[in-house]
């Protein structure tokens, strides 16, 4: 029989409308309280989990799942010894995994999203309902009913399945005014899909294919006695996997003569590498804020960019992640005012073979 | 008619497919047994080994089958606002015309004297397009807009090959909501392709295309407006700095009814331009069925369009083919392209006149603002780039996407459903979609105000219904012949099948599958 299994981080959101950007630690969740916060995310599960009628459930105990699916009118299953914290969290989910659920239904933020998937890694699909304050990665439904909605057509056996990249702000920075979102993982995810008309239009059309072709171009266009400075994502891991290696997917790589050189770099060892040797960087996109530089890249820092020269600085992001950039531009920010301002204008990103698309670098 | 949504019922004949009709010995017509052995009048090595499989029926069943089928087409005979198509009512009297022997009979390897009276349409017609665009010859090869733009590719081949240039000149700038054909044409030909964003006014920025024109732009390939119905105003700056880059603009009038007889291409500072004459030039269209992309350029491209070109020798006043034409890219397609749709755009202009046209123009403007008005009136409807605060043109992209977020019923649904009150389903939009659940209807000078306020009431009552009885909404439609389209056996090679014969074959796989 196939299970759902549901959890649900009590306290996520509870940051949010009294202004403070998330709830990461006790400190900041004392503060909360203080404020008068309220908890919400057991009303948004239930109100997911609503359109779940009728599936088989395994939930995380009381505030963390069983009350939403009571709430929600739906018997579950619950798990035992399960404390009420992250620990618990990463606990539940392990469990999960190990009951062999066909899904976690999860109810949180990009926190809550990192305990789940750094537990249970590809192995297991999950789903977001988004409760919390932060919300970068995209293993979210867009709302509370189109996760529950989701769920039910992974239950029914009518979803496919795509890698999608878990991201998470650091709260303080982001308290002090400054975005940034950082990549933690992968996570498998349902996929929503849009089913076109037939007849005008033809299949629908993702990243994948172009992605995955222009890996392979890239890789054959390198140069022998040349540097590539690889970056940190899942596209940057396309071009890695294109040379031959897996290399770091949360950190910066270097390639030479068509083998891994160096793997999850640092600033000093990137600035000593292309002191003498020609270097080419090579970046992706990341997330929905289209952070190109500063952004879990700090690596490839001012000095770094200086001494291989902005014209040897190559971009790829897929076509449609560019396209859902709103506003349509990308973001550097490498703590150097002078670098940012040399990287502002207009950059053709590397979208497929013999493909580009130009867009506009703010600092 | 009123504008009152009303609930039709649509026939449904469950038929099966032609193919399965047959009944062994069954003859259409029964004709006389040859006196000669036939099969020797075939040489031997071009005879069939088998008879084709084909049906064995009387005519009548026939007949029976196909009208039952015209009876099946899911509100396509309703209002259709099917945009970025340009519905228009194709004249009767054009259909009676290309019965005529005149147009039907003749043989494309006819000798130019035999066919004056056509060749005069063709060449009649070239001059209406000039007029309408200011350039300086027309080719009615290409069978549709994206057989034009790869013309057009070809054309910039050897525009620049011609020059030396062809090595360097290797890109082709489009835009993120240009045609597809725009890219795909240019990438067909060889070219890298280059696209700009659209920014906040909905039209990209002058500034991204200064940053992507160098010495190897070749062209640039654009639709004004494109299908968000922005127009760019400044897209006489836009040629020009294409000129100084040394690369040629190309103006895809795909979306050319807006603004016909209002603006001209040329002297936009394009070098070359392309109109749908089966959309804006009230052709029949649809079904993939015969199409022309009228292209057109300037004299100083003209030398590289595909050959042959119809011309009129004044001295006589006989029109002949020209094929010496030394440095044409050769063919795009066989002969003179599908001529009887060039004869139904010839008689539409004729009949419209240039006043007509530019009437047509204003009347597409006014029915599409006014539509707008009534659409974002309704509860779950969003346009395309809330920002750009200009009017406007022919069409507008709109989205349900706060429909699907209420109520998880979104454009595919809600289309479904429309088609229960004889309303075709809308035209999506092209790709990418950048619009959540977009929807592009088109009103065009056709319809009437009673056509476009019965649509708009359809969508609203839909929405509605999408609220008070998702169920129903979600399992449309229930007054059709069939019901949804499984959106995703055209993505699974082993279930989609172009042929009867890819479709038997797949069949017993799928079924030996089964039985595994």
């Amino acid at each position: 029989m196939r299970r759902l299994g549901v959890i649900v981080n009590p306290i996520a959101g509870m940051g949010g409308r009294v202004g403070l950007k998330g709830t990461d630690g006790p400190a900041v969740l004392a503060r909360a309280r203080a404020l008068g916060a309220e908890p919400v995310s057991g009303l948004r599960a239930a109100r997911a989990l609503a359109e779940l009628q009728g599936v088989a459930v395994l939930a995380a105990p009381g505030a963390m799942g069983a009350e939403a699916c009571a709430a929600a009118g739906l018997a579950c299953e619950t798990l035992d010894g399960v404390t009420m914290d992250a620990a618990g969290t990463r606990d539940a989910a392990r469990a999960m995994a190990a009951a062999g659920v066909a899904l976690i239904l999860f109810a949180g933020g990009d926190g809550t999203a990192r305990d789940v998937t750094g537990v249970v890694g590809t192995a297991v699909p999950v789903l977001g309902i988004p409760t919390g304050v932060k919300m970068q990665s995209a293993v979210f439904a867009t709302s509370p009913a189109a996760a529950g909605r989701l769920a039910a057509r992974v239950m029914a056996g009518e979803a496919r399945f795509r890698e999608a990249e878990v991201m998470d702000l650091d709260e303080e920075a982001l308290r002090q005014g400054r975005v940034s979102p950082r990549l933690h993982g992968v996570a498998l995810v349902p996929e929503e899909r849009v089913l076109m008309q037939a007849g005008k239009a033809g299949a629908v059309v993702t990243d994948e294919a172009a992605l995955e072709a222009l890996a392979r171009r890239i890789a054959g266009e390198m140069g022998r006695g040349r540097l590539y400075i690889l970056g940190c994502g899942t596209t940057m891991r396309r071009v890695k996997r294109a040379i031959g290696f897996d290399g770091t997917l949360m950190g910066v790589d270097v390639a030479l003569d068509g083998r891994l050189l160096a793997a999850d770099v640092s600033e000093a060892q990137l600035l000593r590498l292309t002191e003498t040797t020609p270097a080419t960087v090579i970046l992706g996109v990341s997330g929905g804020q289209g952070f190109l530089l500063g952004r879990g890249n700090q690596q490839v820092s001012a000095a770094v960019l200086r001494q291989v020269g902005r014209a040897n600085l190559v971009v790829v992001a897929g076509a449609m992640k560019l396209a859902a950039l709103d506003p349509a531009c990308l973001h550097v920010d490498t703590g150097d005012a002078a670098m940012d301002a040399e990287l502002t204008g207009y950059i053709a990103v590397r979208t497929a073979p013999d493909r580009s698309a130009m867009i506009r670098i703010a600092a | 008619m009123s504008g009152t949504p009303k609930l039709i019922h649509q026939a449904r004949w469950n038929e099966p497919v032609v193919m399965e009709m047959g009944v062994k010995g069954r003859r259409g017509i029964v004709f006389p047994r040859p006196e000669t052995d036939a099969a020797a009048l075939v040489p031997a090595g071009m005879r069939r080994r088998q008879a084709p499989a084909l049906p064995e029926m009387t005519e009548h069943d026939v007949l029976r089958h196909y009208l039952h089928l015209s009876q099946q087409v899911l509100g396509m005979m309703g209002v259709s606002l099917f945009g970025t198509c340009t519905m228009k009512y194709n004249p009767r009297v054009s259909e009676a015309l290309g019965l005529r022997p005149q147009m039907a009979e003749i043989h494309p390897l006819q000798d130019d004297s035999t066919i004056q009276g056509l060749l005069e349409i063709v060449h009649r017609f070239d001059l209406i397009l000039r007029e309408l665009s200011g350039m300086d010859q027309f080719v009615f090869q290409a069978a549709g807009g994206a057989d034009a733009a790869y013309t057009h590719t070809c054309v910039t081949r050897g525009y620049f090959a011609a020059k030396g240039e062809l090595e360097q000149r290797n890109e082709i700038i489009t835009s993120i909501q240009a045609h597809p054909c725009n890219p795909a044409t240019a990438a067909t030909a060889g070219f890298k392709v280059v696209t700009l964003m659209l920014e906040e006014n909905g039209y990209p920025s002058i500034e991204a295309l200064k940053a992507a024109l160098s010495n190897r732009t070749a062209a640039l390939m654009i639709n004004n407006p494109d299908d968000m119905g922005v127009y760019n105003p400044q897209i006489v700056e836009w040629t020009k700095l294409v000129k100084q880059a040394g690369g040629l603009a190309f103006y895809d009038h795909a979306n050319f009814n807006g603004v016909m007889g209002r603006i001209r291409a040329r002297e936009l500072g394009f070098d070359a331009c392309m109109f749908m004459l089966h959309k804006t030039f009230g052709g029949p269209k649809g079904g993939g069925g015969p199409a022309v992309g009228a292209y057109g350029c300037s004299a100083e491209l003209a030398p590289f369009l595909p050959k042959p070109i119809v011309v009129k020798d004044e001295a006589t006043g006989l029109y002949r083919m020209d094929h010496d034409r030394p440095d044409s890219v050769g063919k795009v397609r066989e002969f003179l392209g599908n001529l009887h749709i060039v004869m139904r755009a010839y008689v539409w202009a004729r009949a419209m006149g240039g006043d007509g046209i530019k009437e047509a123009a204003d009347l597409a403007v006014l029915a599409n603002n006014y539509m707008e008005k009534k659409l974002l009136a309704i509860p779950g409807v969003a346009r395309s780039n809330p920002e750009a605060k200009t009017w406007r043109m022919e069409m507008t992209r709109y989205g349900l996407g706060p429909l699907k977020e209420e109520t998880g019923l979104g454009v595919v649904e809600v289309g479904n459903r429309m088609t229960d009150y004889g309303i075709d389903a809308p035209w999506l939009s092209h790709e990418p979609w950048v619009v959540p659940e977009p929807f592009t209807p088109e009103a065009g000078e056709l319809w009437s105000k009673e056509d476009i306020d019965l649509w708009c009431d359809v969508l609203a009552k839909v929405c509605d219904e999408a609220r008070s009885d998702p169920e129903m909404v979600r399992t449309a439609p229930h007054n059709a012949p069939i019901g949804r389209v499984d959106g995703e056996a055209p993505e699974d090679p082993a279930r989609w099948a172009t042929t009867w014969r890819a479709w038997q074959r797949k069949r017993a796989a799928l079924a030996q599958q089964a039985a595994e």
